[in-house]
């Protein structure tokens, strides 16, 4: 990927291929899937990656459209998901069946990582997109935040730590934002149950 | 000197120096509580304020009012159960929404839908901006005291709910939008009915333009009020008429074109102080072209009135069933057959069926007719309603952008090859504009939250989901 996109004027290069091209040993995987770039990038260079995202004339990624996170610890272990990949359902006599060559990858182990931040940029002088996804360990929920270079980042990450508990290191005011501060839990975790019940609080004073 | 147990920026911190600081008197900042419940908020939202005499020299946002767990119930269903809770994200046009998450389900599966679904899906979405826009711009201007507009625009809003009725058969929770299609075709007269209520609505529009647009009182609250710059706008993720009125011209109708709009002629307006008053006349401007859209696409929507005689003989479904077990399936595949099915599902009938349904068996419900009167539609509908079976894109991710009436929505939907999505995430635009309000307030007088707020156009729904 690296070594095919130096080759290329830098003009001609996809955004996720600037990257790449910028911070080999910081893309952990780089992928376009129904037409959409996404780039997985270590936690770890990922403060001076986005930095770059901003500032390079060649991407200006002005815009932080969205910033969600994704709990992949139940990821295709649903009693439904196994058969539908052996065999999908037979399509209409008259519908030939389209190659789908397109394979979707999560570029690290689903056992080691179980969360991803996902990050979409635009850019409004460009016109174009890039989905970066940023796994995080288990272990360490933690992750830089972007709220000094992009500012509607500092509610998106407020709700990102209130649903699923992901900490944005360096964050101004990582207080809960949809929920209240008692609530306890992140309820969009997976092992979050769905009909848990939270305890009552009294009023305030 | 903030008061005890408020999260909020300090006297210290804020930039502003308390008006009596200068004569040497001891001046403290006025904390006030607007919300949760408040007359002139359209919404459930609380604002501490923090005001120096009138000036307003911090504002803590508290949203969540309105949090009923979209996201978690979204992993929870079908992918078709999805379609009933985006109705209630952003209640004023929920017809977007319906097909902004139609649209990225679709991708995932790399289904296309027909044509002139693609252009059904236009024409409701632009009918749903104007319903959006004719709320905003009415209930700002009622909070400014102008209560004739608000009556005007709600009676032009309520000739488009008609339209609305008419195609989806409800006027708020529609639930219209199929992933592969949409519920039923276009009502017979709908070109005629859409034309005269838009002719209505421009009239409507016109009065209400006389009474605003140079009203000195009107001017005078909106006209550099809540200015936002460019840059800050950008920086915050704003999008839709909000930032158009600060001068970008971002629209994704434009710059990255869904449905029909790369085949249909429209402007997009944008202000250039970033006040109230602009994205007042940025939204006017965008009903017009909104009207335009729809016209353009009335006109160029393809396949045009079936001759299909409904008119004969009534067959119930039990009969239907009754035909096909006795093996005349073939009759019923064809459409000159007189069936007349319940009235409720005109328009989702077959022949309507195919027309606005893409021809993809893993995805879409097969036509009524199929389902009662023969076994592999029976069978269709049975794959793809029962639980463990439904609709299975294969694993992937996609991130849906559609140009809602506030700015960019967007859905993004991960799918782990299960019949149940495995993360639905909405991109609700107002959020963006919310996370902004307290910058764009500090430095205004309070009356002028208000107006600011009014133009934020703030939906509940899919703010706090």
């Amino acid at each position: 990927m690296t070594q095919a996109a130096a080759g290329a004027t830098s003009a001609a290069l996809t955004p996720g291929a600037r990257v790449a091209q910028r911070f080999p040993e910081a893309v952990l995987a780089s992928l376009t899937y129904r037409g959409q770039e996404t780039l997985v990038i270590q936690r770890d260079a990922w403060a001076e990656t986005a930095a770059f995202l901003k500032s390079d004339p060649a991407l200006t990624f002005d815009v932080l459209m969205d910033l969600s996170c994704v709990d992949y610890l139940r990821f295709g272990r649903s009693r439904t998901s196994a058969p539908t990949l052996a065999t999908p359902s037979p399509l209409p006599y008259y519908m030939k069946p389209k190659e789908n060559t397109e394979k979707w990858a999560r570029g690290v182990s689903m056992d080691d990582y179980r969360f991803d931040v996902v990050y979409h940029f635009y850019s409004s002088v460009h016109n174009h997109r890039l989905r970066v996804r940023v796994p995080l360990k288990t272990t360490d929920v933690k992750i830089p935040t972007l709220s000094d270079l992009w500012a509607g980042a500092n509610w998106f990450e407020r709700e990102a730590w209130d649903l699923f508990g992901v900490v944005f290191v360096g964050h101004p005011n990582l207080r809960r934002l949809l929920l209240y501060e008692e609530f306890k839990g992140h309820p969009l975790r997976k092992d979050y149950p769905i009909t848990k019940r939270q305890p009552l609080i009294g009023p305030l004073n | 000197m903030a008061q005890q147990g408020m999260p909020i920026v300090s006297t210290e911190e804020s930039n502003v120096p308390a008006a009596g600081s200068q004569v040497g008197l001891e001046t403290r900042h006025m904390f006030i509580n607007m919300g949760p419940s408040h007359p002139a908020m359209h919404g459930i939202v609380q604002m501490v304020t923090q005001l120096d005499g009138e000036i307003v020299v911090g504002v803590d946002v508290e949203i969540g009012y309105l949090h009923r767990c979209f996201e978690k119930e979204s992993e929870r269903g079908q992918y078709n159960t999805v379609i009933p809770y985006t109705d209630r994200l952003n209640y004023v046009s929920p017809l977007i929404n319906n097909f902004g998450y139609c649209l990225a389900v679709e991708r995932l599966l790399d289904i296309e839908v027909t044509e002139r679904c693609q252009y059904i899906r236009t024409i409701m979405c632009e009918i749903s901006r104007i319903t959006d826009h004719l709320t905003c711009v009415g209930a700002s201007a009622m909070e400014l005291g102008a209560f004739t507009v608000f009556l005007y625009m709600l009676k032009a809003r309520e000739w488009l709910y008609e339209l609305v009725e008419a195609v989806s058969g409800a006027r708020l929770t529609i639930s219209y939008g199929r992933v592969g299609g949409v519920k039923a075709d276009l009502p017979k007269d709908f070109a005629e009915c859409t034309r005269h209520a838009l002719e209505e609505t421009r009239k409507v529009l016109l009065e209400c333009d006389s009474l605003l647009t140079r009203n000195r009182i009107f001017m005078d609250r909106m006209q550099g009020t809540g200015v936002v710059t460019k840059e800050r706008a950008l920086s915050y993720g704003i999008t839709g008429p909000f930032l158009r009125g600060s001068g970008v011209a971002l629209d994704v109708r434009k710059a990255q074109p869904y449905f029909a709009y790369d085949k249909i002629k429209f402007d997009v307006p944008t202000g250039r102080h970033g006040d109230n008053y602009d994205r007042y006349l940025v939204r006017m401007e965008e009903m017009e072209q909104s009207m335009r859209i729809v016209e353009q696409a009335l006109v160029q929507i393809p396949g045009g009135p079936l001759n299909i005689d409904y008119e004969g003989n009534v067959i119930p479904a039990d009969v239907m069933v009754d035909e096909a077990k006795m093996g005349r399936t073939a009759g019923m595949k064809s459409p000159q057959v007189h069936v007349k099915p319940d009235p409720t599902l005109w328009g989702s009938t077959r022949g309507f069926h195919e027309r606005v349904n893409a021809p993809e068996k893993r995805a879409v419900l097969p036509a009524k007719e199929d389902t009662y009167g023969n076994i592999e539609g029976l069978m269709n509908h049975f794959k793809l309603i029962m639980i463990g079976h439904g609709i299975k894109p294969p694993i992937g991710e996609y991130y849906s952008a559609v140009e809602g009436a506030n700015g960019e929505l967007g859905f993004y939907v991960v799918s782990d090859g299960s019949d149940r999505p495995y993360r639905v995430r909405v991109r609700p635009p107002c959020f963006t504009i919310m996370s902004a309000i307290g910058e764009i307030l500090t430095g205004d007088t309070i009356a002028d939250i208000v107006p600011t707020f009014g133009s934020v156009n703030m939906i509940g729904g899919e703010l706090d989901r």
